[in-house]
């Protein structure tokens, strides 16, 4: 190959990572359960459930509120905190779900404090009782019910939620 | 140039504008190079421990929402173990109904395993909040709060804290790199007794660093005004008076015993948090306090 070949190649690479670069962000879901809401707003109604690990692509964002598509063509605005830019590798047959890590953007997510590590901890700590902890888990208020809620309180939102 | 030269030079340059990272963790560096010299580590394993330096350095940022999920539910633990939980239906279903819709407007209105409250059976007037959203709140603090806007003030508060992660601050950064160190080794290998145990020693100390700052010692004066504030803008985000804050604050300091084993000896003294938080309540205008919300926080809590 010749120099100037050499030097079209290096132009060639630099420009297909800076394309690379400004191409729509992929972002997974961090939470056991994202929603994606029609507006961005945190009382906006819910289009479709999201689970741990989905991956998402960035269409836009607006104060902390991002607009994305899922794989199957759902569109939709999820708050940034249910999302991370890392990705999130769920392994097959366990129920429990666990991520590794093998670059900077897997990073060690999921591995660690997980299932096995807290079934060690109440080996070891037998008198601690996690049954309140798994009841008070499954206390949970659906978009509807915050509406109602706030609605026959007669409390106002003042602007459009979590910003 | 001759070819090789030039492919490095290549590789070089893509490096650089792939990875985009500056330095990697000395630690996990030399950790790698010795291991893979001793031959205790493969090479790929030693590429993995270099790889999450970077993770490595960052304590407890480094903490995913799963893994704060799990030691959220042991702090949790650890508080209806020492307390008990006060099992009434309609109380814990309204401070959830309220809770669960403040911490939607919060700045962090998504966590692992989201927010959820329940209220102990104690007559302190205290309240905790574990990592990843799980809030206890005492029957005293309950009985201190005159209308729901005040319990709005207390529970958006406690979501700040979530919100700002002071509950994993406390964690102390030995006990963090320790474990992170192992996570590192652990992720090219299979999940070995010995790591588990050593996990669960770094799991335990982290579990007994915040509820010990928690329920003992308090975090600092700056984080709490960081949670009052949180809990200001939460409130003018939902609708609620948060003027109530400083009224919830006037009637602490009218009841806290010096002293006493509750939030006098984890809190800033009311008076400062007043001070400190009344510069942005200004821009609040009055809100109303209408009696069908007055009617359903007495039908709730009125027995507590």
């Amino acid at each position: 190959m010749s120099y100037k070949k050499y030097i079209a190649m290096a132009g060639l690479i630099i420009a297909v990572a800076t394309v690379s670069e400004a191409r729509p962000a992929t972002m997974s879901v961090q939470v056991q359960k994202g929603q994606l809401r029609a507006t961005p707003a945190f009382l906006g109604r819910i289009e479709a459930n999201l689970q741990y690990g989905d991956l998402v692509t960035v269409l836009e964002t607006e104060k902390g509120w991002v607009h994305v598509e899922t794989s199957g063509g759902a569109k939709g605005w999820i708050h940034e905190s249910a999302l991370t830019r890392k990705k999130i590798e769920l392994k097959s047959g366990q129920a429990d779900v666990e991520t590794k890590a093998s670059s900077e953007e897997l990073a060690l997510a999921g591995k660690g404090f997980n299932s096995d590590v807290e079934a060690e901890f109440k080996t070891k700590n037998a008198d601690m009782d996690f049954t309140w902890i798994d009841r008070m888990l499954e206390f949970s208020v659906s978009a509807e019910e915050m509406v109602a809620f706030l609605r026959e309180g007669g409390v106002e939102p003042a602007k459009g939620g979590a910003e | 140039m001759s070819r090789h030269i030039f492919l490095g030079f290549l590789l070089c340059a893509g490096g650089v504008l792939l990875s985009g990272c500056k330095t990697l963790e000395v630690v996990s560096q030399v950790g790698a190079t010795v291991g893979q010299a001793t031959g205790a580590i493969s090479e790929q394993e030693a590429d993995s421990l270099r790889r999450s330096g970077k993770a490595v350095a960052k304590t407890f940022e480094a903490i995913t929402p799963e893994q704060e999920y799990y030691i959220g539910r042991a702090v949790g633990a650890t508080v209806v173990n020492t307390y008990s939980p006060y099992d009434d239906e309609a109380a814990t279903r309204y401070i959830n109904l309220l809770g669960q819709t403040l911490a939607q407007a919060s700045d962090k209105p998504e966590t692992f395993g989201g927010y959820h409250f329940l209220v102990l059976d104690s007559d302190e007037i205290n309240a905790f909040s574990a990592p990843g959203g799980l809030i206890f709140v005492s029957r005293g603090m309950l009985r201190l709060c005159k209308d729901e806007d005040d319990l709005a003030a207390v529970l958006a508060h406690e979501v700040g804290h979530v919100q700002f992660q002071h509950g994993l601050r406390a964690i102390k950064k030995s006990r963090l790199t320790s474990a992170l160190t192992i996570l590192a080794a652990e992720s090219a290998k299979s999940f070995g007794g010995q790591e588990l145990a050593q996990l669960t020693e770094a799991f335990e100390g982290s579990i007994s660093d915040i509820t010990s700052t928690m329920m003992n010692s308090g975090y600092a004066r700056k984080l709490e005004r960081q949670a009052d504030e949180a809990a200001v803008t939460i409130m003018q985000r939902v609708g609620y008076d948060p003027a109530a804050l400083v009224d919830v604050l006037h009637e602490m300091k009218k009841q806290l015993k010096p002293g006493g084993h509750d939030f006098a000896k984890t809190h800033p003294d009311p008076d400062d948090r007043i001070k400190d938080i009344r510069e942005i309540l200004r821009t609040s205008g009055p809100v109303d306090r209408p009696p069908q919300r007055q009617k359903r926080f007495e039908e709730n809590l009125g027995a507590i």
